[in-house]
């Protein structure tokens, strides 16, 4: 880091490099977890950090491996500090690397606040419940999973699924009911492809968000160990322009696997016990400290949402990676690839998504006063459908009873009108829950518990007139 | 003093330590971060830091405070909100801003505040450990009784009558010519049990107003639960059900490891919901321990203790306290990680070997018991605990080492969660050991409570049994008789035990009513029996308004229940009887 480098200090005795770790002798004023350059015989500079610090040793773990490291002629330059990341409203529209480095080309930030980008907890009392309702104009997340402004929701998607295409789409229509208000997108790229990382970059440069927006991009490759700082680094940057700017900030970190992946990585090197799988069993901690940067605070006009992608090994939700997430996040928008093959855009499963905070973004005032009772009904509805669907395959659909053969439909056309809609095609909140009261009026009548009689007779379309 | 000599993730060791004992809490750094002693080696004493140790440095010094880990019991107790190791959140709040920076100190009690003191013995009284001299009116729904402290007695010299604060005496006892203050105020090891005069079996409804724990798998008074569930099952929101109805004198709900948003949502919901049997907000019978999962690691094993610590405090005023944890699987976590961090063997899973008798030394502290002291009293702790096993897989070692220890079981099912059937409590897995201890106040409210419920599950179980046949064969082909088994069995799942923690109504249901609502569908299942046998079809009986009627019983308020039942089954009988009107 640039400012730095007037207080750099130097340690030698290296006595053990094996794998990622160099083994050296105390070093006085070194501290805890500080990130420190390694500088090899033959003048190259390595990243690296101090993970366990006593009397007898340091021991600091070097980014991308101890090649080329001997005993004799290594120095550990370390800066006696942790981690900053130099903030200014300038940081709009810039693009950084892993150790928030400018890598557009342009100058280096001027430095309104230098930030630890580890942050520090939102105290819990302070916190205003989130409840603002963000219209994305995507059905079978405004409908049936609304995201609301606070909320950290991720995307569980699977390799090959349309995640990127979505959250374009949630970032081109993304807007809060009648307010015009100060918002900035800050993006993170972690261990992704170079056209992954461009594909996005493009797509802001297109809607004309670029200079709304902030990115740190960490690709495939470039060093591990900044995979670890990256995010850290976004949503430092993101508290600042929400806390300080009073701004409306939605974070996009994609791919968390990769950076899970990045955590185990440097987690076996350093000889740790392993939990599941081989993950450290610290990952739930490593990952809430990040996600529950997410939040409002009362008093503070800004706000942050996290909206994390994770691609499922092997499609598989009680993978370590995705299921500690799930513990962690207020929700989650599950990607099907089942719907994905029947052509269906988003193929969003709604049973497996879920958002925690639907019950505080919607209602009157804020969305429409059928919009509670007309979520339960759908669910209650497609699951019904489905459950049909299952039998049917067995027994055939000629067997079932004439109810089930309405739900069996419903279920279908649910499907191809609700959850399905086009890539550009922006439906406002009123759309989607009309939608859904078409596809009521194929059902019996009576089987509408879940919604107050007054909103059926309001809304249902053959009383509509 | 010491002076760091290491410093790896919360663990510490510093040197020049000698005189400490293992528990003390000490200061670490310049910044003070708190630290407890878990271990002694010569003059080295190995701490687990329960602040982020991120930019330490060797050599920065370590005070011991010579004190165990403890809390600060006494007025300013209810309606607070703590941290992991009881600092006041909204003191914080107040003091530096929404951020909380490490290292920085809040007292538990307000010292600033005086308290009403009414004393109740009398000079020349005799008073020993747990004695009450006095009480204070610390909310409209708690009257905060002063007890003696452990290790004081003798003869009330003095006693003062007024307004006090917590650290200012307010009675002065004399004991072989030695008179000591007594403050409002004491302090306890949380690690350490606080002592009763005679364990008793848990016994009597701990009313929750969730009809499928109430009615089908009850909880009784000082009884021990736990609630296992993967991921979005609603563990948090079954928990925060329980932590607003329950009918204790106080409820204390600790957040360890969990997000900050939902309890954002609980503070606040709590500050505007009422107690639906005393009409007050229910903060006057609540504390709070939020030590969410981005707060550091290691006081998430504090905030369990500190939390039954002052359970067992009000238990021993003669109250019945329910504490709800949420989860319990984030502080095995946290003992997972420092036990890797100290090199210990590890168990199963990297879990530490003493897991287990560490969860049980906290289940354990739940119970009803006969309290040390005078006037005679009763009071109960009841425990209910959150597991969040990964991929819900309930095998995994942290839910069965709890399914050792505890006698009620809520399993969530994340299928009944998919398909938003809430509360997802499994009707088929989930048990309760305590049938027997609230069988006499079941009868006494309900004589039939016992057939109704056991027909009920059995319905439940039957159906379950069918599923598998209607899999194979398809609904249509079954026997009328089983199809209408399989029409109150829907009926029990969705009219009875789905719950709206959402509704305004629905979300608090006495058990009278409960038990009028699942008679209601057991009367119809026989009445609908009878018309099968007199030739009446299935469809009929199906598209019968009664079954509309009863699937909107939920919604009626529970005053007026008996009475709209009451009509309800007139209608049913007319109208089932005599199929032709």
């Amino acid at each position: 880091m640039d400012l730095s480098s007037l207080y750099v200090k130097e340690g030698r005795a290296i006595s053990r490099a094996k794998g990622s770790l160099l083994v050296a002798e105390s070093i006085p004023g070194i501290k805890f977890n500080e990130i420190v350059d390694v500088q090899l015989g033959n003048g190259e500079v390595k990243g690296g950090q101090a993970i366990d610090i006593s009397k007898e040793a340091t021991i600091v773990q070097v980014f991308g491996g101890v090649s080329e490291v001997d005993l004799a002629r290594t120095k550990i330059r370390y800066k006696g500090e942790t981690l900053k990341l130099p903030v200014s409203v300038d940081i709009l529209g810039r693009i950084f690397n892993g150790m928030g480095e400018p890598i557009d080309g342009g100058p280096r930030v001027v430095a309104e606040d230098y930030l630890d980008i580890n942050g520090e907890p939102i105290n819990p009392t302070l916190r205003q419940p989130p409840a603002e309702f963000i219209e994305t104009g995507i059905s079978a997340i405004d409908g049936l999973n609304a995201l609301v402004r606070g909320q950290k929701l991720p995307i569980f998607s699977g390799s090959g699924l349309p995640h990127n295409r979505i959250v374009a789409q949630i970032i081109r229509q993304a807007t809060v009911k009648g307010r015009e208000e100060r918002f900035a997108i800050v993006f993170a790229a972690l261990g992704i492809s170079y056209d992954d990382a461009s594909f996005f970059m493009r797509n802001l440069e297109r809607t004309g968000a670029l200079e709304r927006a902030v990115a740190f991009i960490n690709t495939a490759s470039d060093p591990v160990i900044e995979r670890i700082s990256t995010p850290r680094l976004a949503l430092t940057a993101a508290e600042y322009l929400a806390w300080k700017q009073d701004m409306h900030v939605l974070v996009i970190l994609t791919d968390m696997t990769n950076y899970c992946e990045a955590l185990r990585e440097l987690s076996s090197m350093r000889e740790e016990i392993p939990s599941r799988r081989g993950y450290p069993g610290y990952m739930y901690t490593d990952l809430a400290t990040m996600y529950e940067r997410a939040g409002r605070i009362s008093q503070k006009k800004g706000s942050v949402t996290i909206m994390p992608i994770l691609t499922m090994p092997d499609d598989d939700i009680t993978h370590p990676i995705p299921d500690l997430t799930g513990y962690i996040t207020e929700g989650q928008i599950v990607l099907s690839r089942n719907l994905e093959r029947k052509g269906i855009y988003p193929p969003i499963d709604v049973f497996l998504s879920l958002s925690r905070m639907i019950k505080e973004g919607i209602g009157p005032g804020k969305t429409r006063e059928d919009h509670n009772n007309v979520f339960m009904q759908s669910y209650a509805a497609y699951a019904e459908g489905c459950y049909l669907r299952e039998i049917s395959t067995i027994i055939g659909a000629e067997a079932l009873g004439e109810r089930d053969k309405t739900y069996l439909t419903n279920a279908d056309e649910f499907e191809k009108k609700f959850i399905a809609q086009g890539e550009r095609e922006k439906r406002t909140i009123e759309d989607t829950l009309d939608i859904a009261w078409e596809l009521f009026s194929a059902l019996p009548e009576e089987d509408l518990k879940l919604i107050k009689e007054e909103f059926i007779k309001k809304y249902l379309p053959k009383y509509r007139g | 003093m010491g002076k760091i000599w290491r410093v790896s993730g919360p663990l510490v060791i510093a040197d020049d330590m000698k005189g400490s004992q293992v528990y003390e809490v000490v200061e670490i750094g310049e910044e003070g971060l708190v630290g407890e002693i878990v271990g002694l080696e010569g003059d080295r004493a190995i701490i687990q830091a329960h602040e982020d140790t991120l930019g330490l440095e060797i050599g920065e010094v370590v005070i011991g405070t010579g004190r165990i880990l403890s809390v600060e019991l006494g007025p300013g107790l209810v309606g607070s909100i703590y941290d992991g190791l009881q600092k006041s959140l909204l003191a914080l709040g107040e003091d530096i801003g929404p951020f909380i920076k490490r290292g920085v100190k809040a007292s538990a009690l307000p010292r600033d505040k005086k308290w009403q003191f009414i004393p109740e013995v009398r000079i020349g009284d005799a008073v020993s450990q747990g004695d009450i001299i006095g009480i204070v009116p610390e909310t409209n729904l708690i009257e905060h009784k002063i007890m003696v402290p452990a290790g004081i007695k003798g003869t009330i010299k003095e006693i003062r009558k007024g307004d006090y604060t917590v650290e200012e005496p307010v009675a002065w006892v004399e004991h072989d010519g030695e008179v000591k203050e007594l403050t409002m105020m004491q302090r306890w090891p949380v690690r350490k049990p606080r002592p009763y005069k005679q364990r008793l079996d848990p016994s009597g409804l701990l009313t929750t107003g969730m009809r499928i724990l109430d009615y089908m798998f009850p909880l009784a008074l000082g009884g021990k639960a736990s609630i296992p569930g993967g991921f979005g099952t609603g563990k948090t929101v079954a928990l925060q059900q329980l932590a607003r109805w329950a009918q204790t004198h106080l409820n204390i709900y600790v957040g360890c490891g969990e997000r900050g948003n939902e309890m954002a949502d609980v503070l606040y919901s709590f500050r505007q919901l009422k107690d639906p049997n005393t009409g007050r907000l229910l903060q006057e019978k609540e504390i709070f321990l939020a030590n969410t999962s981005n707060m550091p690691v290691v006081a998430r094993e504090a905030s369990i203790f500190v939390g039954i610590t002052m359970a067992e405090y009000f238990r021993d005023m003669g109250y019945d306290i329910l504490l709800v944890a949420d989860s319990t699987s984030r502080w095995a976590e946290a003992m997972r990680e420092m036990s890797g961090r100290l090199e210990e063997m590890p168990g199963e899973e990297g879990f530490p070997s003493y897991m287990g008798s560490r969860l049980s030394s906290f289940y354990e502290r739940a119970g009803m018991v006969e309290c040390v002291g005078n006037p005679e009293r009763k009071g109960s702790v009841t425990v209910a605990g959150a597991v969040s096993p990964p991929g819900a897989d309930f095998s995994e070692p942290v839910t069965q080492n709890t399914l050792r220890i505890i006698d009620a079981l809520y399993s969530l099912d994340v299928s009944l969660a998919n398909k938003r059937h809430f509360p997802a409590i499994s009707w088929l897995t989930s048990y309760s050991l305590y049938v027997d201890a609230v069988k006499d106040w079941w009868n006494e409210r309900d004589p039939g409570w016992e057939n109704t419920r056991a027909s009920a599950l059995r319905v439940l179980q039957q159906e379950a049994e069918l599923e598998e046949i209607v899999r194979l064969v398809g609904p249509e082909a079954l026997p009328e008789s089983d199809k209408l088994l399989l029409l109150i069995a829907r009926m029990i799942r969705e009219d009875f035990l789905q719950q709206s923690a959402y509704h305004e109504v629905d979300t608090y249901c006495v058990p009278a009513k409960a038990g009028l609502m699942l008679k209601t569908i057991m009367k119809f299942y026989e009445l609908a029996q009878e018309m099968l046998n007199s030739g009446v079809g299935i469809e009929s009986i199906r598209s019968s308004p009664v079954v509309y009627r009863i699937s909107r019983m939920k919604d009626i308020p529970n005053e007026n229940f008996e009475q709209s039942v009451g009509e309800l089954w007139s209608e049913m009988e007319q109208i089932m009887v005599n199929p032709k009107h």
